[in-house]
């Protein structure tokens, strides 16, 4: 069984290292005789990839941390502060997690393109603010709604863990006259980190994975993160250059993979909670 | 609302927890009941995020389904109708456009065909899975961390690495096949083999998720299940089917709901492994439909209206879940 899961991915690593010249596809699970062994395709993907890196980068860390945040927030407004209906409100947060993305796609396209006037404001400001460039504003506009689609996930991670928590010491420290924002910070924000971990590590797998909010937000252009350049790397009219694409789908998936490599633990708790 | 509340506050109070949430009014905590409003700064600017974005977006998408929008320019909300809605189930040229439009039938029959053999084939693996890596406690964390790995890769990544699988001429499949001497086949292209190429490679990518939410469903029985089958004189297989198996409920139901909604979200599978919005009818699920309709074909509205059956089939699922769990006080 262990060979079912593994063999794609070994097999793409395989092709990967493997010379395109002299790449013959015919025990591609195989690693390649020592003189066709070659870093090319790794270099070439990551030439290709390299402004879809760092777009997805860009994207990718405001907004895990914005959901992770705004998500602790909701978990401790609706859990640890005790106040009728807010199990109302909740329920409208869970249910937020299961709705297909499609159910939104033509008025968020709507919304970032012919509402807001994002655009127009960056392209105005961009000149002024160093490392601001024009095409940012399809990021912001990206960063914006994936925070607004973890923040459910991330409040049901962060309100099992605070229903877990004792309530002793935030009632002592209420009598103590503490503020409910003290609270927060003095006590509850100390107890989530291990928490945030969690969520982080979720939310960034999530979001770096995602492809059909940057097709319908960022369309194409020099905005395009990394999903988006994947799709079609390594097809030309000679065929499919087989050890650049599976190079190429390594190095997108590599973000993702180290956190997995480095957090599994933490990931298998996020995905099953 | 009242009465299902106290009914959740019981519950919660017969558990003997000390939690901060419902119940809580009973022991000595009055003074937190009142922060509805103190506490607002906290939970309404997520609310209000989640509620443009996520409700208000869905009702807006509702408003577009009626109108006529398609093409460049903007929706015109004068004069709304369930055009699309007719349109969507019997197909037909609508006002809107001199071309015929295609119903949403074929890519109903696809969403559901691959929801279910999706669903039911993960649930059984992950099954097997847990209770093979239940016996072997020596190298759990290894197995599971295996079988997870191809859940923390994107659709996009997945679908090149099948897509290579499945090759005709280098594809590890036909490769297997050679060696028991079945000649090559056509696989990603073949219509009568696409949906079952797609399925099995969702399956692949999702049945780890099945195993670890059954891993922990199977460790929360009780050992002396396991031991007084034993003693009964139960064969394995029994033990297993009329012991611990039904045990499983909780876990299979919230298993198979996440994974009919990531079935429902094969989208950006598909849009990689055929390099566009058109896997081609064999293949086609509501989800690609409704994206290609939208942004493939400018049919703006009537992409609009797919989503919305989209929207109810995914609703169909959620909802008495969330019910149920909201009965059993697990919010």
């Amino acid at each position: 069984m262990i060979v079912f899961y593994l063999i794609p991915i070994e097999t793409g690593l395989m092709t990967a290292i493997t010379d395109p010249s002299a790449y013959t596809g015919s025990a591609p699970y195989l690693p390649p005789a020592p003189g066709d062994v070659s870093l090319g395709p790794f270099t070439n993907a990551v030439d290709a990839l390299s402004q879809g890196l760092a777009n997805s980068f860009i994207l990718v860390v405001p907004a895990t941390i914005l959901s992770g945040l705004l998500g602790s927030m909701a978990a401790y407004g609706l859990t640890t502060v005790d106040w009728k209906g807010q199990i109302g409100i909740y329920m409208l947060f869970v249910a937020g997690i299961f709705i297909p993305y499609q159910a939104v796609l033509v008025p968020l396209t709507q919304f970032w393109y012919n509402v807001v006037p994002l655009r127009t404001t960056v392209e105005s400001v961009a000149p002024m603010i160093p490392l601001l460039q024009e095409f940012h504003w399809k990021l912001i506009a990206l960063i914006v709604t994936h925070t607004a689609y973890g923040i459910p996930i991330c409040t049901l991670l962060f309100r099992a863990h605070y229903k877990k928590l004792s309530d002793e010491m935030v009632e002592a420290a209420r009598l103590d006259g503490a503020s409910i924002t003290r609270i927060y910070r003095r006590i509850i924000l100390p107890l989530s980190v291990p928490m945030f971990a969690v969520v982080f590590i979720y939310q960034f797998t999530q979001i770096w994975n995602d492809l059909l909010f940057a097709l319908t937000i960022i369309q194409f252009g020099d905005a395009s993160v990394v999903t988006q350049d994947l799709v079609s790397i390594g097809v030309s009219q000679e065929g499919t250059n087989f050890p650049l694409r599976m190079a190429a789908a390594l190095v997108a998936a590599l973000p993702t993979l180290l956190v997995y490599i480095f957090f599994g633990d933490k990931f298998a708790k996020g995905v099953t909670a | 609302m009242r009465n299902p509340l106290t009914v959740l506050k019981r519950l919660v109070s017969d558990s003997g927890d000390a939690r901060t949430d419902g119940g809580t009014a009973s022991s000595g905590t009055s003074l937190l009941s009142r922060d509805s409003i103190r506490s607002a700064p906290f939970w309404l600017p997520p609310f209000l995020l989640v509620g443009l974005f996520v409700y208000g977006a869905i009702l807006w998408n509702v408003v577009l389904s009626l109108t006529d929008f398609q093409g460049l320019g903007d929706p015109n909300y004068g004069d709304l109708d369930f055009e699309n809605y007719v349109v969507a189930f019997d197909g037909g040229t609508p006002s809107w456009t001199d071309y015929s439009i295609d119903p949403i039938w074929n890519a109903t029959q696809n969403t559901v065909v691959l929801m279910v053999a999706f669903a039911i084939v993960c649930l059984a693996l992950g099954l097997l899975l847990a209770i093979l890596v239940d016996q072997q406690i020596r190298f759990e964390n290894t197995f599971r961390t295996i079988y997870l790995l191809p859940m923390s890769l994107s659709f996009v990544v997945t679908a090149k690495f099948w897509l290579y699988m499945y090759d005709y001429n280098t594809g590890l499949v036909n490769i297997a096949l050679g060696a028991f001497g079945f000649g090559p086949i056509e696989i990603v292209q073949n219509p009568d083999l696409k949906l079952a190429a797609v399925a099995f490679a969702l399956i692949w990518q999702y049945s780890g998720y099945a195993m670890v939410v059954y891993l922990a469903g199977l460790r929360a029985i009780p050992s002396s299940h396991f031991e007084a089958a034993r003693v009964d004189g139960a064969s394995t297989i029994r033990m297993y089917w009329r012991v611990i198996i039904p045990q499983l409920r909780t876990a299979t139901v919230s298993a198979l709901v996440v994974l009919v909604v990531f079935s429902l979200k094969a989208f950006d599978f598909l849009f990689s492994m055929y390099g566009g919005y058109n896997p081609g009818p064999s293949a086609d699920i509501l989800a690609t439909q409704m994206v290609r309709e939208a942004y493939g074909n400018q049919n703006w509205a009537y992409g609009s209206s797919i989503a919305v059956v989209l929207f109810l089939m995914a609703l169909a699922v959620v909802a008495p879940y969330i019910y149920s769990q909201y009965r059993q006080g697990q919010l």
